[in-house]
């Protein structure tokens, strides 16, 4: 890997970028909707409101916004803030900033995807490795293969056929909200600790399994194409046991595409997330967008999209990046 | 000099059906999820044609009533049946799917043609512009979308033309890919230098080729769509009035369905949607079996 592949994707990288914030800038400026005016309309319908004030508001908010500038200064003023990770001020919580938003709601999420990206990328792979692996005992193969049926069943569907059986029927977990209502947040409290935990399994469960029916259905189909490779036919004439081939020969050759599959599925993951998180009111980037959706907080909507978009697109960028060091074949080109 | 007639055995072809349904019965997720879909089919098609459809929209038979001979999928909190909410959801979602699922295959392969027959600056800018955009997580600029339109503005068309606008880079990648490989192929040349044009060639060597292509792109597409346009109406983003499956879901979960024991509501259409998705997502699988013979021989 040269440095001038490095320099490369990073210039990608930066193109993405001021590709996602110039179509985040320019979509809601094609159309009709005036957000300022959205919701003081919304405000109005409430009551109270002398219609000539309501104009005198709307004008010194878009001021203030700075929404009566030209429409390129404008442009430059959001690209020149998106490179300072400026996102602007949220309507609905002024003075608070759309980055503060954020920033408080980015631990949950972050801990939340963490762990669901990892088991379920881990937990898929066994699974699809072990249904197409011939040599693996049969009942074991019976139990993973209906795993593949997990890919008709989206986190979201999975979220609530589990609200359903398992926290409405059976009553084992809460059905939503970050913790109990009436707790004190105290991180230090165990006690506490373990109310959000168990808050957290039904919406990560649902991510886990809504998510693993693609790793094994990948997993399996290239399964299925390295066990007919020479280099395993080689290992097997070795004599060498069914554990050591599937170890070292047959899974460390399959997994290597699937991790470039896991910087593609990052988008999925990321989505999914976010709408679980509104679902079951977790304190996330899913419900800030939520209730931004809900409350027409539309600096907040474009800055938490435009936030993820980043993310999601500079882990792609970084997981091309690290490839090579799993890959030796692609190293010494 | 005497010609000896060797008789030769008798073959009976079988017909094409016979071949059809052989094929069939050897690709198991094929004939599971056209089986699937046929039942949702008739479902939507035998409920169109019985039900009230007024009965779908709100204020319109008593509230909250579990399932019951009457109801048979119960009623929502404002007051719709969801049993013909059913029937109309799953019709309006298999709108948004094909619809949305077709345009995007059809633009895919136009653009994946063009840019890897004609190849030169017209590549490099499609295959750019793709490269770029597929980093971009689609979901998140489809809420921009549909959060800048006028809610009243939303309806089942603009919920597919949101879909489309960003989805249709993955069929352009896969074609070109496709269309480069067998560009180089012998028949190709031959056709060339018969004199063929490139239409011609286009149309009548390399297209019937990747038809098992275009129709596991095309099934891909319905699926993402589907799963697109449901994903908005679950963070409510979709035509409120309609009863779209993914609607009634962000109702039910608004109005704390579960908290408050009404749990027929959101899990229709859950059951719904999985029967979609699981069915696409079979004769997906069942598509690439066709189209790529090498998992075909394997098992």
């Amino acid at each position: 890997m040269s440095i001038k592949k490095v320099i490369e994707r990073l210039g990608f990288l930066v193109l993405v970028i001021w590709a996602a914030s110039t179509i985040t800038f320019f979509i809601p400026r094609l159309s009709p909707k005036n957000p300022i005016r959205e919701r003081f309309n919304q405000l109005a319908m409430s009551g109270g409101f002398n219609p000539a004030d309501l104009e005198v508001i709307i004008a010194s908010y878009n001021a203030k916004f700075g929404l009566d500038k030209p429409l390129l200064q404008q442009y430059w003023d959001y690209v020149s803030g998106v490179a300072r990770f400026d996102l602007g001020v949220s309507f609905n919580k002024y003075p608070r900033t759309v980055m503060q938003l954020i920033m408080d709601a980015l631990p949950w999420s972050i801990v939340l995807l963490f762990v669901c990206t990892i088991l379920s990328f881990i937990l898929g792979n066994l699974m699809g490795a072990v249904a197409a692996w011939p040599r693996s005992p049969s009942w074991l193969r019976m139990l993973a293969t209906p795993f593949v049926l997990l890919m008709g069943v989206p986190p979201v569907i999975m979220a609530v056929l589990l609200l359903f059986f398992v926290a409405f029927r059976l009553k084992f977990l809460p059905l939503g909200s970050a913790f109990s209502t009436g707790v004190i947040p105290d991180f230090t409290n165990p006690a506490f600790v373990w109310d959000v935990i168990k808050h957290q399994i039904l919406p990560a469960l649902a991510l886990i399994l809504g998510t693993m029916g693609g790793w094994v259905l990948s997993m399996r189909g290239m399964g299925i194409t390295i066990q007919g490779e020479d280099y395993v036919l080689f290992a097997e004439h070795k004599g060498l046991g069914g554990y050591a081939i599937f170890k070292d020969y047959y899974m460390r050759n399959a997994l290597l595409p699937q991790v470039t599959g896991l910087a593609l599925a990052l988008g999925t993951m990321v989505t999914s997330a976010i709408v679980i998180e509104s679902m079951f009111g977790l304190p996330g980037l899913g419900t800030v967008l939520n209730q931004a959706i809900r409350s027409n907080d539309f600096t907040v909507i474009y800055g938490v999209v435009l936030f993820v978009t980043i993310a999601v697109a500079s882990l792609m960028v970084l997981v091309e990046l690290f490839y090579p060091l799993l890959d030796p074949r692609i190293r010494q080109e | 000099m005497s010609t000896l007639a060797i008789s030769q055995p008798e073959v009976i072809q079988p017909g094409r059906l016979t071949l059809l349904f052989r094929y069939l019965r050897r690709n198991k997720s094929l004939s599971i999820g056209l089986l699937i879909l046929l039942m949702l089919v008739a479902f939507t098609v035998y409920g169109m044609l019985t039900i009230d459809v007024r009965h779908a929209y709100p204020l319109s038979v008593p509230p909250r009533q579990p399932p019951s001979a009457k109801y048979p999928l119960g009623t929502d909190f404002f007051g719709r049946d969801l049993y013909p909410a059913m029937v109309v959801g799953l019709w309006q979602t298999a709108l948004i799917g094909v619809l949305a699922g077709g345009i995007a295959t059809l633009i895919g392969v136009i653009l994946g043609f063009t840019s890897a027959y004609f190849g030169g600056a017209i590549d490099s800018g499609i295959k750019g512009v793709c490269q770029i955009l597929v980093p971009i997580p689609a979901f998140l600029i489809q809420v921009i979308i549909a959060g800048s339109l006028n809610k009243r503005d939303v309806t089942i068309y603009t919920m597919a033309f949101i879909v489309v606008l960003l989805s249709w880079m993955g069929t352009t990648l896969v074609i070109r890919s496709q269309v480069l490989s067998m560009k180089e192929r012998q028949f190709v040349s031959v056709s060339k230098l018969s004199g063929m044009g490139d239409l011609g060639i286009i149309f009548q060597e390399i297209m019937p080729n990747l038809l098992p292509f275009i129709a596991a792109s095309f099934v891909g597409a319905v699926f993402g769509a589907v799963f697109a346009s449901f994903y908005l109406a679950v963070l409510g983003l979709g035509p409120l009035r309609e009863p779209l499956l993914g609607n009634t879901i962000w109702a039910a979960q608004s109005q704390g369905a579960f908290f408050n024991g009404w749990w027929w509501w959101p899990i229709a259409p859950a059951v719904a949607m999985v029967l979609i998705l699981g069915s696409l997502a079979l004769i997906n699988m069942g598509l690439d079996e066709l189209a790529n013979p090498r998992i075909r021989r394997t098992e």
